[in-house]
């Protein structure tokens, strides 16, 4: 048991719940700002100026949304599972905020005499729960989709949990490496690990896998197939509407929140500060490492915005072909080195050694990649032979001058028609 | 291959394909190229911003733009319309509404023979294409740059020739009144009446 494990299993019981309140309501505030300060940037982004209007600089602009929402009216579907169709939302949007619950946002503070850290529990499977809540979260989604009893919300849900579950697997390799690193499974062990150097830079490859399919498992674009409007009017909450609409809304965004904290803490150091700004960790009375944990979540944020105002949506086979054939190989491979170099850090391995298998291993994936390369392009040669070769049913050439062709099929019946 | 589409001049594809812009960039671009994207998107938020804080901030239309018409005077007030329909006749979306009538010794509101006595344009139909105004034959009917024409009843937004009537300028006497003394309608027409004269009225 950790230190900070120790200082949470002496919290009395108000202590817990002032503090489930704490992460409850940083939850909802973050969410009703990333709302505002996404339509903002991805505003300036576009040459727009966004939501101005309400409240100073449109500040209040989720909230005002929030109140709309709730003051329209409910329907439920005739089709539709009653008792699924309501329940779905709730799932979605409770379990985003459970797994927010062993995210430290704070290093060691005193909050009403009592010494403690600003986490609502620090589990020994600390990160395993987080995965497994996610996991639960999807079930909103694919409930959500089939209780509607209407084709898009169906075909949504099925997107949305194929894609999760997909990168899910990505996800959890990534997080296989910080393991291994780490030693443990509690965030608050995680964080103290990293104490030297933070591990987006020890296990970059861990970091940018992470990132990637932190995106594909939050639906956010350029991964959010499941709500494609162009394709499948609103997704799995298209029969949705007014509260249960909302909570979807929410969970969104805080299931954003939870992964750009969980990213911080597992790879940028949690609370801690920048290297070389350790001073400010013990500013007001140690709250001020909260600043820091807001600052690296803010930072994981503004990333997501910049992906939405940046990438155009992945096609669908894209996207799966990327997760199952790109990610998770590049993520097994990664975990295999970086498990063989932990077992010789461990064994007291002679350097030679160990700089014999990191060049062998880099030049065997240099390798590997110029392999796929030739035969892709190979095969690239072949696939263009065949396209440029006429088919035996009548298409317009490229390109079409429609005046100068003659279709035949049309010309006969003009000639049977006038006989 | 006996339903294959033919085209019907020889070399027609070749030519089209050489005249068309060639394709260079065949092929996936490399991963420098895609993520300049992001440097685009970035540099974007710091320039200045499109949008314009329409209430707060009238930016000016172009001088062009067709807007409220307007339905002019002569330099002395007198109407230059003449009530010949010709305006209502070229409108396309038939906005237009006029009623002719003549003009008499006690009540003159144009120069020479007929005034327009009715005069509406329902903003209901209206589509701003300006064809009324190419098609008045005295310029009376001309097109304002006043955009804010809502409005929160139908019959509000059929404009009555009171409504439309340029106002009176310094100089002007409001109409009815004589023409100026020793003129007719062609020198109207012409521009050789420039002001009012003291017999037609007090002078705005």
């Amino acid at each position: 048991m950790n230190e900070v494990q120790q200082l949470l299993g002496n919290d009395p019981g108000w202590l817990t719940l002032v503090k489930a309140l704490i992460v409850f309501v940083f939850a909802v505030l973050m969410t009703l700002m990333s709302i505002w300060g996404e339509r903002r940037i991805v505003a300036r982004m576009q040459m727009r100026l966004g939501p101005n209007r309400t409240g100073p600089f449109g500040l209040v602009q989720g909230l005002a949304d929030g109140v709309k929402l709730a003051l329209k009216e409910d329907i439920i579907p005739k089709a539709a599972d009653a008792v699924v169709f309501v329940l779905a939302p709730i799932i979605a949007a409770t379990t985003c905020f459970m797994a927010f619950a062993v995210i430290p946002m704070t290093g060691k503070v005193t909050l009403f005499g009592h010494e403690t850290t600003m986490q609502l529990t620090d589990l020994p499977v600390g990160v395993l729960y987080i995965l497994a809540i996610a996991s639960v979260g999807v079930y909103g989604i694919v409930l959500a989709g089939w209780s509607s009893g209407s084709t898009y919300p169906l075909l949504g849900g099925l997107r949305s949990s194929a894609q999760v579950i997909s990168y899910e697997v990505a996800m959890g390799l990534s997080l296989v490496a910080v393991f291994l690193y780490a030693g443990s499974m509690s965030t608050s062990d995680i964080i103290e690990a990293q104490n030297k150097i933070w591990y987006a830079i020890v296990l970059f490859p861990s970091f940018i896998i992470y990132v990637i399919s932190m995106v594909g498992e939050t639906n956010r674009a350029p991964f959010d197939l499941a709500e494609a409007e162009g394709e499948l009017v609103g997704g799995f909450h298209t029969e949705y509407s007014s509260l249960k609409f909302a909570l979807f809304f929410l969970a969104e965004y805080v299931n954003i929140i939870t992964v750009s904290a969980l990213a911080t803490t597992l790879f940028l150091g949690g609370y801690h500060a920048l290297p070389g700004l350790t001073f400010t960790e013990s500013w007001l009375g140690g709250y001020f490492t909260f600043f820091w944990f807001l600052a690296k979540v803010l930072a994981f944020l503004f990333f997501f915005i910049w992906l939405r105002g940046t990438l155009p949506r992945l096609r669908y086979d894209q996207f799966m072909k990327f997760g199952w054939k790109v990610l998770i190989p590049a993520s097994l491979v990664w975990i295999m080195v970086v498990s063989t170099l932990r077992v010789f850090s461990l064994q007291g391995t002679s350097r030679a050694y160990v700089l014999a298998f990191v060049v062998g291993a880099i030049l065997l994936g240099l390798g590997g990649t110029s392999v796929y390369d030739r035969t892709k392009k190979r095969k690239a040669g072949e696939v263009t032979a065949l396209v440029y070769e006429a088919p035996d049913f009548a298409v317009p050439q490229i390109p079409m001058s429609v005046s100068t062709f003659v279709v035949p099929s049309a010309a006969a019946s003009k000639e049977s028609a006038s006989e | 291959m006996s339903n294959e589409l033919v085209p019907s001049k020889d070399g027609a594809l070749e030519r089209a394909a050489q005249e068309s812009i060639p394709v260079s960039n065949t092929g996936p671009a490399s991963l420098g190229k895609q993520s300049q994207g992001f440097g685009v998107t970035f540099a974007t938020m710091f320039k200045k911003v499109n949008t314009e804080q329409y209430p707060e901030e009238k930016v000016p239309t172009a001088p062009r733009f067709h807007g409220r018409h307007q339905l002019n005077r002569y330099p002395d007030g007198l109407e230059r319309c003449i009530g010949c329909e010709l305006c209502a006749w070229a409108c396309p979306a038939d906005a237009i509404y006029v009623e002719g009538a003549s003009n008499t010794e006690d009540g003159r509101f144009s120069p020479g023979e007929r005034f327009g006595r009715v005069y509406q344009i329902n903003y209901l139909r209206c589509i701003f294409c300006g064809l009324c105004i190419e098609a008045c034959p005295t310029r009376a009917l001309t097109m304002t740059n006043e955009y804010e024409l809502a409005d929160d009843g139908r019959e509000k937004l059929i404009y009555e020739k009171q409504d439309l009537l340029a106002p009176l300028m310094p100089g002007m006497v409001a109409p009815p009144h004589a023409m100026f003394p020793g003129t007719d309608d062609g020198d109207y027409y012409r521009g050789e009446v420039t002001t009012a004269h003291p017999s037609q009225g007090e002078q705005v």
